[in-house]
């Protein structure tokens, strides 16, 4: 029995995938470069200037060692959606004239998928990989995607639904054999997985820092430099960041993000296995009620998502009597657009699987106390919620839902 | 999102929510929507034969908080109508009973199909018990709320 005692206007969070708090030490670290250190990183006649720049550059620094990377090689932009369309806008029109194709798969990030079907329009050709029921991508049908027109694929190193982590290193490797770009969309990975691009065979990353207890506006993108990858540039201007991304660089942002990466370096691997356990113990909890189940592969996953649908009951109807708790669902009354869940659809998901579907993803301030009062909580709610469910009874009484003639479509 | 304290009433406090004995005299039943749209309404009606008016109604919904709240109301609504007064509820009314937004308009329109379905059931048993033979069948309306991938 739990005596949390939960804030009216504060649930408890488990909402981490959609962001996190900045870390107080990152935010201490921020506030000078607003109202002392305040000069411009480009101001290379004065003091204030240069100790601006040397706050960039330490937090370049500090970004490349996370990543295993040279700090040449890191770009800063305004965050993973950004660094996105930089790596895949930037790459397709420097090297368009070896190729017009593009890769990637139907699981990815909006950031993605949108970036691609802008591609589209303006004239590549795009394959959309389909995903196995685990999330994970079939190897041998990206093998053969790839063609001798094709300049780049573009494949999210952890998926922000289910956390489910690609073979990266493999389709990597395929990727290089066929002199083909590959662009990876970090954001839900920095700080979660290990990732060392000294030997990963990745061209192009993508980071956030506000997924990573940094503040929200910043995130970078990493080009290598051996071999060399270039990329045309999205904004014009003084031709800052090696004339790969122009403006005037937010030294208090970047300080930020440079902090939070630090700090993750140095922390991660204690953090992810107290996370592991709050997530473990968590599904032990939930997994006590019958016909749940965990959304995405169980093996390649990140520590901190656990993606959950609770047959039987709709997802919004859930998340109202779990007011007190923050989390994401997959179901089509949660999003904008009354569609469910695109990824747990790609997956194979049936729709009442994907309205039913919850995303909980715990993080660096998350207690035992707030596990087991959630596990308490959705229990309670899923009992209530099935005895108003006629899906339930159904199923109760024995009767295929799968069976039933529903409405005309 | 923000819920109507109506809505939110409805869905702390369900009214009737169950189901009638399957041999209970005069009950109707009305299965409305699809698990893939993520709404089904299930409203069951007992009629008095003799007067034709509802005495008693019970719900169970699979759906958001609006369509539990609209399908809630519903059976407040029709205890105590005749059938063809309940047939006169119209989803609008729903919908302004509790405040709902535009993109949840659908779930009263589904509640209003439910009544619908009810009624329907229970005239389509009064002509088959008065052709001689009583039927367990739930009809299913035909409906084109959502059209799903």
């Amino acid at each position: 029995m739990t005596t949390l005692i939960v804030q009216p206007n504060r649930p408890v969070y488990l909402d981490y995938a959609a962001t996190t708090p900045v870390d107080p030490r990152v935010a201490a670290k921020m506030i000078p470069y607003l109202t002392e250190r305040f000069g411009n990183p480009a101001s290379r006649s004065h003091a204030y200037g240069w100790a601006a720049e040397e706050a960039v550059e330490l937090a370049r620094e500090q970004v490349s060692l996370l990543i295993g990377a040279d700090p040449r090689e890191i770009v800063w932009t305004s965050g993973a959606t950004e660094s996105n369309n930089l790596a895949i806008k930037g790459a397709a029109q420097f090297y368009k004239s070896k190729g017009k194709h593009l890769i990637t798969l139907a699981t990815e990030h909006k950031a993605v998928l949108d970036t691609m079907r802008e591609m589209e329009r303006e004239g590549w050709e795009v394959t959309v990989l389909p995903v196995l029921d685990t999330g994970l991508v079939d190897i041998d049908a990206f093998k053969a995607a790839i063609r001798p027109d094709t300049v780049l694929a573009s494949v999210m190193f952890v998926n922000n639904e289910t956390g489910v982590i690609q073979d990266i290193e493999t389709l990597g490797q395929i990727c290089r054999s066929q002199g083909v770009l590959f662009h990876v969309d970090a954001a839900q990975a920095t700080g979660k997985v290990h990732i060392d691009l000294s030997v990963m065979p990745i061209d192009l990353m993508s980071m956030s820092a506000h997924k990573s207890y940094g503040p929200k506006g910043v995130g970078a993108l990493y080009v290598r430099r051996k071999p060399r990858v270039r990329i045309d540039a999205l904004m014009h201007g003084g031709g800052h960041e090696r004339g790969m991304r122009s403006g005037t660089l937010p030294t208090h942002q970047i300080v930020g993000m440079g902090e939070a990466y630090h700090l993750a370096s140095k922390e991660m691997a204690v953090e992810l296995e107290r996370i592991r356990s709050l997530r473990d113990h968590l599904w032990a909890g939930l997994s006590r009620m019958d016909h749940v189940q965990i959304n995405g592969d169980f093996e390649h996953r990140t520590p901190n998502h656990l993606n959950v649908s609770f047959n039987y009951v709709e997802g919004e109807s859930l998340l109202m009597g779990m007011k007190d708790i923050a989390v994401s669902s997959g179901s089509a009354c949660t999003s904008a657009s009354l569609e469910p869940s695109y990824v747990l659809r790609a997956m194979g998901r049936s729709d009442e699987l994907a309205h039913s579907s919850v995303r909980f993803t715990i993080g660096r301030y998350t207690t035992l106390e707030e596990i087991d009062f959630t596990i308490a909580r959705v229990s309670d709610v899923v009992t209530k919620l099935r005895e108003m469910s006629p899906l339930w009874d159904m199923v109760q009484a024995g009767i295929d839902l799968n069976s039933i003639q529903w409405a005309a479509h | 999102m923000a819920y109507s304290d109506k809505v939110i009433e409805h869905y702390e406090n369900p009214r009737n929510v169950g189901s009638f004995a399957a041999d209970e005299d005069g009950v109707a039943t009305g299965m409305v929507g699809a698990p893939a749209c993520g709404d089904v309404m299930k409203l069951q009606i007992k009629v008095n034969p003799t007067t034709g008016v509802i005495e008693d109604a019970k719900f169970k919904t699979y759906g958001c908080g609006s369509a539990i709240a609209s399908s809630s109301l519903v059976t407040e609504w029709v205890r105590g109508k005749t059938l063809d007064e309940a047939l006169s509820i119209k989803n609008t009314q729903i919908a302004e009973e509790l405040a709902l937004p535009p993109v949840k308009i659908h779930c009263s329109i589904l509640a209003e199909d439910a009544i619908k379905a009810a009624v329907a059931d229970y005239q389509n048993k009064h002509a088959q018990a008065a052709a001689g033979g009583a039927t367990e069948s739930v009809t299913l309306a035909d409906q084109s709320i959502c059209t799903p991938n």
